[in-house]
């Protein structure tokens, strides 16, 4: 039974990863009982289980998420969204509209455009329907300000840190609310946009640097060094 | 073109570019070169010059191609204009849509298609420079873009050419021996599966002959792949490297 890899190597499709008394986790098959790895990534052992963490993959669709995605059509009894997965999702007219929708009374272009940004949640997903959305709670709904900035979809739960430790201090620090698409965009609004911009530049250097150890500590420091700054513009305004 | 020389291979084994008869061709490959594609891989195989991009997978456009329990591949090999000697016609000529055929049925098993069903994945293939054995090395650059786009794949796929040349079984021929010479045998290959995806056999050989070009395209195959694994890691160990 024995394993052909170190912790955190860096693993290329069809890499031999182990062999007998092992389970295949994220990113890997198996076959001949052997386990192989199916993306380019680095390779992690969960005690028998083996995972590879993706350096580039698409967000696939599950029930639950939060996602945020441009509607990019009006459809007769809904909407068209496009949540930067394999499939569109379609958002349902009946689920935006509280009360019980009627086409000849409801335009729907006025509730929701082409163009439009949602956060919203999925709904359903399985493999034989596209995912279905949904508004109807709190936080989710049109968004109306702030900035959309993009990541590896992967890479979201190192954005949110160790039970949210890391995401709960960029908020804490710039004074910014901050939402997470699980497909891989992300919402920064803040009161400023320098506020805005110093989010980003944490999320992005997370984003680069999102292997690495010690990284909160460094993303602490950048906050940190970037505040003060910021504060004297203020003072000399 | 030129006259046909008297050998294609001189009296101590060296053939017209000067390399052995199991020798490669000079090998360069370059992962994510194009920004607009979600995978993208350039080749540069002797005097090859080749572009391969990946987009998906997505959904499918025109709707009814979609398969209602997998994934679609669709290929694309096309020749710039530019490519050969004398202008080649930018529309898709028979032997490029054979090749399209050709490539999308040797990275088809490397890929999980019963995964996303209804979805597409693209792979578009443009030759800039061809010197023989454009096919082999579209595959090699074509996996490669494939595994950029972060799509799950079984194994990456090499493809490499062994063929006959005076009489000689000889290793990854170029334009003129495919031309001149009486065999070629391309045969894409799937080194940690240890399956052929794709062989190919054009001209004429004996059965040990043809085992001889098999295993020595397989050997060649397996040269590349140690590049082609490399080439996808370096353009994910600049990261890497911030962690020493």
């Amino acid at each position: 039974m024995p394993a052909f890899f170190e912790k955190k190597q860096l693993v290329t499709p069809g890499e031999l990863l182990a062999e007998g008394d092992y389970l295949p986790g994220e990113n890997t098959y198996v076959e001949n009982g052997k386990i192989y790895a199916s993306r380019i990534g680095l390779v992690d052992a969960d005690n028998k289980k083996v995972n590879v963490v993706a350096l580039r993959a698409f967000y696939v669709p599950k029930t639950g998420d939060i996602v945020i995605g441009t509607v990019v059509e009006v459809g007769f009894n809904g909407w068209t969204v496009n949540i930067e997965a394999p499939y569109t999702a379609l958002l349902r007219a009946s689920d935006v509209l509280s009360r019980p929708f009627k086409p000849q009374n409801d335009e729907l272009s006025a509730v929701l455009n082409a163009g439009d940004l949602i956060v919203a949640k999925i709904a359903s997903y399985d493999r034989a329907h596209d995912p279905q959305l949904t508004v109807g709670e709190p936080g989710l709904g049109k968004i109306t300000r702030g900035q959309i900035l993009r990541v590896t979809p992967t890479k979201i739960p190192r954005i949110i840190g160790r039970k949210g430790s890391m995401i709960s201090m960029i908020k804490q620090e710039t004074n910014c609310q901050i939402i997470l698409g699980l497909n891989g965009v992300i919402l920064v609004t803040g009161k400023t946009p320098e506020e805005e911009e110093i989010a980003i530049m944490a999320i992005r250097k997370i984003e680069e640097e999102s292997h690495t150890s010690g990284l909160t500590d460094r993303i602490t420091q950048l906050l940190k060094e970037k505040k003060p700054a910021k504060l004297e513009e203020n003072k000399i305004e | 073109m030129n006259e046909k020389p008297d050998k294609l291979i001189d009296k101590k084994g060296i053939r017209g570019d000067g390399r052995k008869a199991d020798e490669l061709r000079p090998l360069k490959l370059q992962v994510g070169v194009l920004s607009n594609a979600d995978g993208s891989a350039y080749i540069e195989h002797g005097k090859n010059k080749i572009l391969a991009a990946a987009f998906g997978p997505r959904e499918m456009h025109p709707k009814h191609l979609a398969q209602p329990d997998k994934m679609v591949l669709r290929c694309r090999y096309h020749m710039a204009p530019f490519s050969v000697q004398e202008r080649k016609s930018p529309a898709p000529s028979r032997r490029e849509v054979e090749l399209s055929k050709v490539i999308k049925e040797s990275l088809e098993p490397a890929l999980f298609l019963e995964l996303y069903p209804r979805t597409g994945v693209d792979v578009f293939v443009e030759v800039l420079q061809a010197d023989g054995g454009t096919r082999c090395a579209s595959i090699t650059a074509a996996a490669l873009a494939i595994a950029d786009a972060g799509v799950p794949m079984k194994d990456l796929v090499v493809a490499c050419a062994a063929g006959k040349v005076d009489d000689t079984v000889v290793l990854d021929l170029y334009d003129a021996e495919d031309k001149l010479g009486s065999a070629d045998v391309p045969v894409a290959y799937m080194p940690n599966l240890n399956a052929v995806t794709l062989l190919q056999m054009d001209g004429i050989l004996t059965p040990d002959e043809f085992e001889k070009a098999v295993n020595m395209a397989m050997d060649g195959c397996k040269k590349i792949y140690a590049m082609q694994k490399e080439a996808l890691k370096t353009k994910y160990m600049v990261v890497k490297e911030v962690e020493e």
